[in-house]
Parts: structure tokens; C-alpha cells; sequence
């Protein structure tokens, strides 16, 4: 989700590909929570396989050198992981924007200080509902909210640019409201009001959190009022239900065009639900370096721009729009990961996706599938 | 558009979380922001050089004006609307 404006041609690309301008660097699978939307497979890595701290501060090194200019820590929870302080402090000596993704649970207020002191740039806390009750019952933790509002507190008085980060879904949609006003309270200057996508452990919550179209309709209205009004105090982001969208996302803005995701145990993933696409494979930055990943890798060069598609996206006027969608999802869906993005209106099995939408969001039995930690 | 002009005494400053930093890879200058990289071209960098904290508008337009060699009023339009595009994104503060 990084934008830039006018983008010079990159100098150094090969072969007309971009370099990278994001990595997202799961640093472990493990949290304490465990949402029901999680994004992490349902295969996790164990804490034995993790990345060593050197060979982080090596990949952080490479992928600066590559062109990355924005690193997000994220997870997982990455305060699980105890050399965090020595990651960011790694990270900025890169050179790279560093961005803590963390639901805060762990962090204490010295903790803070250190990661103040190694550069930590800037912190993104997510949100699971805005009362213990609704939080504390989607993170699957007891006491779970109390503790992430205390480390709220510390952010901020730490002086933290912060972003709230709220997956709102079925059960909690109608809270969104109230996200937005603790957002303000929190003088945060950017939320991100993401409405949860099925990749991961939601997939086997689409009963369970699915929301109706018009719950789809109703966020997109009060995210629209938000940010009329909050204009100049906060910047909200929004990423819609795309099962209830005509078209599709572009997801990762471009398959190999702009970010990379790199796994605790080192696969460099194109995108974080690269995984459930069985027939690519995935290089490891214990075995090759970072650029040849990046501009040689078959993951990467299997959905890379145009040629591989198929119709209707081959000959679609919005396909360098948003590159046919998702692969993951094409996947997902229609079982091919070259097909189109069901989700879009031209896919023969867009209906099907609408008939799915609605029978899940009107799910009533189903409860929550809580993710398990390995 | 912005509704009005930002009045000459205000001190802009970069607050924290916003860097500028040098993309040596796509030889450029960028400003780094949360989930933001903004490609800056020449004239937006002459003008986020000259933000230090103290620097009225007023007197980064002046400077700006003298080292182009250009009338201040001719350059205040695009001083304030470039600052005031990033305001509203929260990657610039003023100070009144
Ligand atoms: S989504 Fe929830 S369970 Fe998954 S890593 Fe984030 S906080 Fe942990
Ligand atoms: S047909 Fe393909 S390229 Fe066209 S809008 Fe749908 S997903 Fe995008």
C-alpha cells in the first residue's frame, strides 16, 4: 500500500522490471492472540526455524540495496520475538523506513524506549473491536484489550506516528464508528479501516465473518464521512470486502512490481498468500541473494506482468489496472491461479461468488475457527 | 484545492515518523512517510530543504524567490499548495 507520485523509470531495473519499494518481514508466526482472520498459513513456522538475527540484519541490508525503501515488521506478533530491539536497530542502519506491525500485546513501556532509541519510525496497532468484550472474544485472549490499551498509551506518550489498524467483519461492523473516534482520541494520524479479506486462517471463517453487502455498503459510507470530516487531523485507508466489490483489488500492487514478503524461515513469498498456490516454488535468502529472488525467482516471474493471463483478462482494457486480481483468490476460487479473479464481474464465476457471499453472510450457526499457534 | 492560503508567519516542520531520504537505487529524492513514498522532483525538494522548524513560509518563499530568481508572488501559489497537499495527508505540520 505504497503510493508514489510520478515515479521516475527506475535506473537500475533490469529487464524493464521495478525494483521493489516494500518487504514486509514476518519475523515469527508466533502471537499471542489468535484471531480468526489471521493472515498466517495454517502451516506455521516453528520458533526453531526462524530466521537468526544476523541473517535479518543481512536480508535488510540486501533489500535496501535492492531498492526497498519501506520495512514493515510485522508477524505474527514481532514483539515475540526477543532481539526486536536489535532488528529495527538493524533496519535503520539499512537505511529502511522501519514500521512495527504489532497488536502491542508484549510491549512494555522500557521495551518502547529501546525501540525508540534503535529508530523505530513508525507503529501500527491493530484493533480487534473497541470493548474487551467483542476484542478480547475475536483475539481469542482473555484481558487481551486491557493490555493493548495500556500499551497504547505508552505509544503515544512515546511520541509514536501511529496508525490504528481495524479488520472489521460481521461480527464487529457495527463498532466501526467507534474505531474511528478511539483512532482520534489516540491522535493517530492514518487508520486503516480494512474489512477482512479470506486468505489464511479467515478462509475457514467465511461463515462466521463474512458481512452482507449492506454491512459492505454501510463501511464504505462511514469510512466516506470520516474522512470528509477528518480531513487534516487523519487519513484513513480503506481496503473494501472484495467479495462484494464488481472488480477486483490489485493486489500487491502489481505481482512482482512492488513489494516482497519474506517468511520467518526465509522463503521470499510475492505476496503473503503465495503459499496456497501449490505449483510455485520459493527461494530462501539462506540460498540465493535477495536481487536475483526478486528479478529471477519463478514465484516471482510467474505472474509478473501480462503474458500469463488468460481471458477475459488477456484482452481486458483494465488489465494493467489491476492486473487480473488476485492469484491467491484465483486460486481459491476457481482452482487455477492464472484464471480471473472471481471476484470480478467479467469472471464466469462471479455469481457463484455473489451466491457465496450471501449464503455465508447470512451464516448463523458457524462459530469462530480460532487459529492455533505450531 | 485548499480553502485559503496559509498565512506568511506559519512555521512548517516535518514532524516525526517523516523522513527525507536519497533513493540511491532510482537516484532521487523521496519523502518517506507511514505507508507513503513521495517522489520528489526538484522544486518539491528546494522547498522541504528549506524547512527547518523555524523558517516562516514567508521567509522560505522569500529565499526560494532569490535563488530562482523569481517574484515571491509567483512562487507562494506553489509553495502553499505543495505544502498543503501534504498537511492534509499528515506529512506536514505548521506551526501558527
Ligand atoms: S492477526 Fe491476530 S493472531 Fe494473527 S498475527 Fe495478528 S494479532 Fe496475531
Ligand atoms: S477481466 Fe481481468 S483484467 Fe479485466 S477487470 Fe476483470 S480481473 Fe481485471
Amino acid at each position: 500500500m505504497t503510493e508514489t507520485l510520478t515515479a521516475p523509470e527506475p535506473t537500475k531495473s533490469r529487464r524493464g522490471i521495478p525494483a521493489p519499494i516494500a518487504m514486509l518481514a514476518e519475523l515469527t508466526h508466533r502471537c499471542p492472540l489468535s484471531c480468526p482472520y489471521c493472515s498466517n498459513p495454517l502451516e506455521m513456522v516453528r520458533r526453531d526455524s526462524e530466521l537468526s538475527t544476523e541473517t535479518w540484519a543481512d536480508v535488510f541490508r540486501q533489500a535496501a540495496d535492492l531498492g526497498v525503501l519501506q520495512l514493515h515488521l510485522s508477524g505474527g506478533e514481532p514483539a515475540a520475538r526477543r532481539d526486536l530491539v536489535d532488528l529495527v536497530r538493524a533496519a535503520r542502519d539499512a537505511g529502511l523506513y522501519t514500521n512495527l506491525i504489532t497488536s502491542a500485546i508484549g510491549l512494555t513501556q522500557k521495551r518502547l524506549a529501546e525501540l525508540d532509541e534503535a529508530g523505530l519510525d513508525h507503529v501500527q496497532l491493530s484493533l480487534q473491536g473497541t470493548d474487551a468484550e467483542m476484542a478480547d472474544r475475536i483475539g481469542g485472549y482473555q484481558g487481551g484489550f486491557k493490555r493493548k490499551m495500556q500499551a497504547a498509551q505508552w505509544i503515544v506518550e512515546a511520541g509514536f506516528p501511529l496508525t490504528l489498524n481495524a479488520v472489521v467483519h460481521r461480527q464487529n461492523l457495527h463498532q466501526l464508528p467507534e474505531a474511528i473516534e478511539m483512532a482520534v482520541q489516540m491522535k493517530a494520524r492514518r487508520m486503516e479501516v480494512a474489512i477482512v479479506q479470506f486468505h489464511g486462517w479467515a478462509m475457514l471463517n467465511r461463515g462466521a465473518m463474512m458481512p452482507t453487502r449492506e454491512q459492505a455498503q454501510e463501511a464504505g459510507r462511514i469510512v466516506a464521512e470520516a474522512r470528509e470530516r477528518l480531513k487534516g487531523t487523519m487519513v484513513i485507508d480503506y481496503v473494501p470486502a472484495d467479495y462484494h466489490d464488481d472488480y477486483p483489488k490489485r493486489c500487491m500492487g502489481g505481482w512482482g512490481t512492488t513489494g516482497l514478503n519474506i517468511t520467518p524461515d526465509g522463503l521470499v513469498l510475492p505476496c503473503h498468500a503465495a503459499q496456497t498456490i501449490p505449483s510455485l516454488t520459493f527461494d530462501n535468502v539462506a540460498d540465493r541473494p535477495l536481487a536475483e529472488i526478486w528479478y529471477e525467482g519463478a514465484a516471482f516471474q510467474a505472474y509478473r506482468g501480462t503474458d500469463w493471463m488468460q481471458e477475459p483478462c488477456r484482452s481486458c482494457e483494465r488489465r494493467t489496472v489491476d492486473f487480473g486480481g488476485c492469484r491467491c483468490q484465483a486460486m481459491a476460487l476457481a482452482g487455477d491461479p492464472a484464471a480471473t479473479d472471481p471476484v470480478c464481474i467479467k469472471s464466469p464465476l462471479h455469481h457463484k461468488v455473489v451466491e457465496m457471499a450471501e449464503a455465508f453472510s447470512e451464516d448463523e450457526e458457524t462459530p469462530l475457527t480460532y487459529r492455533v499457534n505450531a | 484545492m485548499p480553502d485559503s492560503a496559509l498565512p506568511a508567519e506559519a512555521v512548517p516542520v516535518i514532524p516525526r515518523g517523516v523522513r527525507l531520504h536519497h533513493d540511491h537505487v532510482r537516484d532521487g529524492w523521496v519523502l518517506l512517510a507511514p505507508e507513503r513514498t513521495i517522489r520528489l522532483d526538484p522544486i518539491g525538494l528546494a522547498i522541504l530543504r528549506q524547512i527547518d522548524g523555524t523558517a516562516s513560509l514567508g521567509q522560505i518563499v522569500a529565499t526560494l524567490a532569490e535563488a530562482y530568481d523569481a517574484a515571491p508572488e509567483q512562487i507562494t501559489g506553489d509553495v502553499d499548495a505543495f505544502l498543503q497537499g501534504l498537511m492534509e495527508r499528515r506529512i506536514l505540520e505548521v506551526r501558527p
